[in-house]
């Protein structure tokens, strides 16, 4: 590695973090506005012009706060448990592609830190490592809330994430890799009629937006922190930068879901544009911010709008329902795959299937 | 010495297991089955503090749940945070300055414990009350009741995790404070009535807000609906839970709401009539399923059956007096008291030195939003009531709360507190 791509990598590894971190912060602007929106409410709108720099004062006040750390408490592992949920959640931004190349001073810098041949499954390590900050804070607290909340937590996580990896193997089925970029790329076509979503993931991607409800500990799956039955859920005992850095575990999560769908599911970067000389990248980075704007706000919408589901048929929904029809998914796509190459279906299909 | 102090530390240490533990299933070999015992035989329950600060315990409300993982084996509701012996200070005060009283009991049906107060003490009186106030006050206790009924809509859906049905609720619910504002100036506490009739008549415009909020009103119970009711996960939240037979219902004293959700079709508004309710046509929703889902949907029923009365009620407002015909007890008009020696002489007396109860004992019980709102009243001939006790409908149907839940989940718990619709000021008066 030569000094000037080390030097291209730390610059985007800063980028990344920094945009990152302010679209953590703003997403909670974001989502106390919209869900005031919905609920016929203003939201905060007295920091700054539209109450835009409200974040900036939740940090500062976050920072400031009495760091309380009650006594009993298992003191290694309760300080411990907010870095594991936070760190792995940023990491998985390591290998997210955000754009396609990019030429700067006549330099082809990639819009994305990394990507290796497994960048997928990285992500997944990463995100199912995110439980174990809450099972550990649950479990440290020595509080009978935080308990609840990380059982609960470790139940759903982990039923969830079964249901969440098998709804991805039909795209995998599909694409033949387990790159990212590999995946974005195999999307590409300014029409969308490619996006894996619409050709012929429909039933893999419900599955996956509803596992990532429950993996990101949303409504209705929010039971790990159920306000009005567990206080706080594992968080209760948590003040100051350590509930923060809870806070932004979360919120990060919720991006890197809606990263991962846009990806997954919507094409990536690709959109009407992106073919373009010198600009078409940009386009490329807005299309993708613009998709996972989108799916954030359906999180916000769909906590707006719907009640909790209850423990036992968070179980149900899991295993009876989600990890069945991903089973099918899996088959029918492979079914189908095997079948499309095996009588050479593709020359018959219409031209913008082809991709053409 | 030293090692006492250690042993002494390590016993005080809290989420210590039980150091005692009873065996019970034991075969020939001596070996025991752990999956065949119960959290109460392996001595691991756990003794859960819910409230009483708590974010659904609908006020101060503390209950102790021993917990097997999330079962819930026992309940002990534990109450009294919010005494303020309301009953005992009704007997120092004369029966006027009473009615505000009344007010902050249960603090979502104000005009319901007015009225049921005024009714005791008007049925000692024996004072006959002029058709146009009964009909404000049955207009005003259903416009109550709708109120009360937003209330229980807005935060029992909060307690299931449908946030944003609270604010709709309460937006629905400002409308009819403000209309309680124009008539009497009180939002929460309005304080409306009076011995032998109403405070002041009805302001002018009124039966057009009412009106208009006739026709608005139908539109959010059809966004409640599509929210709540049409909502499979907040249907599954609720279907099976919280199960109490009519027969259960009846010999815990459950009313109102939650035992015609027992299909019990009792209703104080038609068994026993006050105020002229059986002028009017309502029905009486009941269903048979004993489930919060069943409490849910009478009240969603309510909802309607109200607005049918208040309509009526703003059609044929009969015209006439507001007040009983008895100076002796009624405080007279301002306006007569400017130009009548009389009444300025009767204001003054009733205001300085209240007015005589004749000597008795009266029970009268009216259908509040939660169900039999009952007043006790022992007057010994003074202008203070010798015993004024409240038989408030959420106290008992708090007391057979814990049958409802033992053997569900912490879930449940706060969805059936949701669904007996409890307030804690009137349990503790």
């Amino acid at each position: 590695m030569t000094l000037e791509m080390f030097l291209i990598t730390a610059v985007k590894i800063g980028l990344v973090l920094f945009i990152i971190l302010t679209a953590v912060a703003y997403c909670t602007y974001m989502e106390r506005r919209v869900l005031a929106f919905i609920q016929v409410r203003l939201g905060p709108n007295r920091v700054g012009p539209f109450g835009l720099l409200q974040p900036l004062a939740d940090g500062i006040k976050f920072i400031f706060k009495e760091d309380v750390i009650p006594t009993d408490v298992t003191r290694f592992i309760y300080i411990l448990a907010p870095i594991t949920a936070l760190v792995p959640a940023l990491m998985t931004f390591a290998v997210i592609p955000f754009g396609d190349r990019l030429e700067i001073f006549g330099k082809d810098i990639s819009l994305y830190i990394t990507g290796f041949n497994v960048s997928l499954l990285f992500v997944f390590a990463m995100t199912s490592l995110g439980v174990y900050g809450i099972v550990l804070a649950g479990w440290s607290s020595n509080s009978k809330y935080s308990l609840f909340g990380g059982l609960r937590s470790s139940a759903q996580m982990i039923s969830y994430e079964l249901a969440l990896s098998l709804s991805i193997i039909g795209v995998l089925i599909q694409v033949g890799s387990l790159d990212l970029v590999k995946i974005v790329e195999a999307q590409s076509g300014w029409h969308g009629f490619q996006w894996n979503v619409i050709a012929f993931q429909p039933i893999g991607f419900l599955i996956f937006f509803i596992a990532v409800l429950a993996e990101t500990n949303r409504v209705p799956f929010d039971l790990p922190e159920a306000e009005t039955e567990l206080v706080g859920g594992f968080h209760t005992e948590y003040s100051s930068m350590k509930f923060a850095m809870f806070f932004m575990a979360e919120y990060s999560a919720m991006i890197t879901a809606s990263c991962m769908a846009t990806v997954l599911f919507f094409g990536g970067w690709n959109g009407p544009g992106t073919q373009l000389e010198t600009i078409g990248p940009f386009i490329g980075l807005a299309w993708f911010t613009l998709k996972v704007f989108l799916f954030l706000f359906t999180y916000i919408w769909i906590r707006g709008t719907l009640p909790r589901f209850r423990y036992d048929q968070l179980m149900d929904f899991g295993w009876k329902l989600l990890l069945p029809l991903a089973i099918f998914n899996i088959v029918f796509t492979a079914t189908w795959k095997f079948l499309f190459h095996y009588y050479d279906l593709a020359p018959s299909l219409p031209a913008w299937m082809q991709g053409k | 010495m030293e090692l006492d102090q250690d042993q002494l530390r390590e016993r005080t240490r809290p989420g210590r297991p039980p150091a005692e533990r009873t065996i019970v299933a034991e075969d020939a070999s001596g070996i025991v089955d752990i999956s065949e015992l119960s959290g109460r035989e392996l001595g691991s329950t756990m003794t859960l503090s819910m409230g009483p600060q708590h974010p659904s315990t609908h006020g101060v409300l503390r209950l102790e749940l021993e917990l097997d993982g999330e079962v819930v084996l026992s309940t002990k509701p534990d109450i009294g945070y919010l005494h303020t012996g309301m009953e005992k200070l009704m007997e120092s005060k004369k029966y006027l300055s009473n009615i505000c009283i009344t007010d902050r009991m249960d603090y979502l049906n104000p005009m319901g414990n007015n009225l049921g107060y005024v009714l005791a003490v008007e049925k000692l009186l024996q004072l006959e009350i002029p058709p146009r106030a009964q009909c404000i006050r049955v207009l005003m206790c259903e416009l109550q009741r709708i109120a009360s009924h937003l209330v229980w809509i807005g935060t029992h859906a909060l307690d299931v995790g449908a946030m944003s049905v609270f604010f709709y609720a309460f937006d629905e619910r400002e409308k009819i404070l403000n209309m309680f504002e124009d008539v009497c100036g009180g939002r929460m506490t309005p304080s409306y009535f009076r011995v032998g009739g109403m405070f002041q008549d009805l302001p002018a415009g009124f039966d057009a807000k009412v009106r208009r909020f006739l026709s608005e009103f139908p539109a959010a119970l059809d966004a409640f609906d599509t929210l709540l009711t049409g909502n499979r996960i907040f249907r599954n939240r609720l279907q099976g839970v919280g199960v109490i037979s009519a027969e259960d219902a009846i010999s815990w004293g459950i009313t109102g709401p939650s035992l015609r959700g027992s299909g019990v079709a009792h209703d104080l508004r038609r068994a026993e009539p006050y105020c002229g309710y059986e002028l009017y046509d309502f029905d009486i929703p009941t269903f048979p399923e004993g489930d919060v889902w069943a409490r849910y949907q009478v009240r969603r029923q309510e909802f309607r059956e109200s607005l049918k009365i208040v309509l009526q009620c703003v059609d044929k407002m009969p015209s006439g007096p507001i007040k009983a015909d008895n100076d002796k007890v009624v405080l007279p008009d301002r306006d007569d008291m400017k130009t009548h020696m009389d009444a300025l002489i009767h204001h003054f007396l009733i205001a300085a030195d209240g007015f005589k109860v004749p000597e008795g004992e009266v029970y009268l019980a009216i259908e509040g939003s939660k169900g039999e709102l009952g007043y006790y009243i022992v007057s010994d001939g003074s202008e203070r009531p010798f015993r004024c006790h409240v038989r408030g409908p959420s106290f008992v149907n708090l007391s057979a709360m814990p049958d409802m839940v033992k053997g569900s989940l912490i879930a449940d718990v706060v969805a059936v507190i949701g669904s007996i619709d409890i307030v804690l000021g009137e349990i503790d008066r």
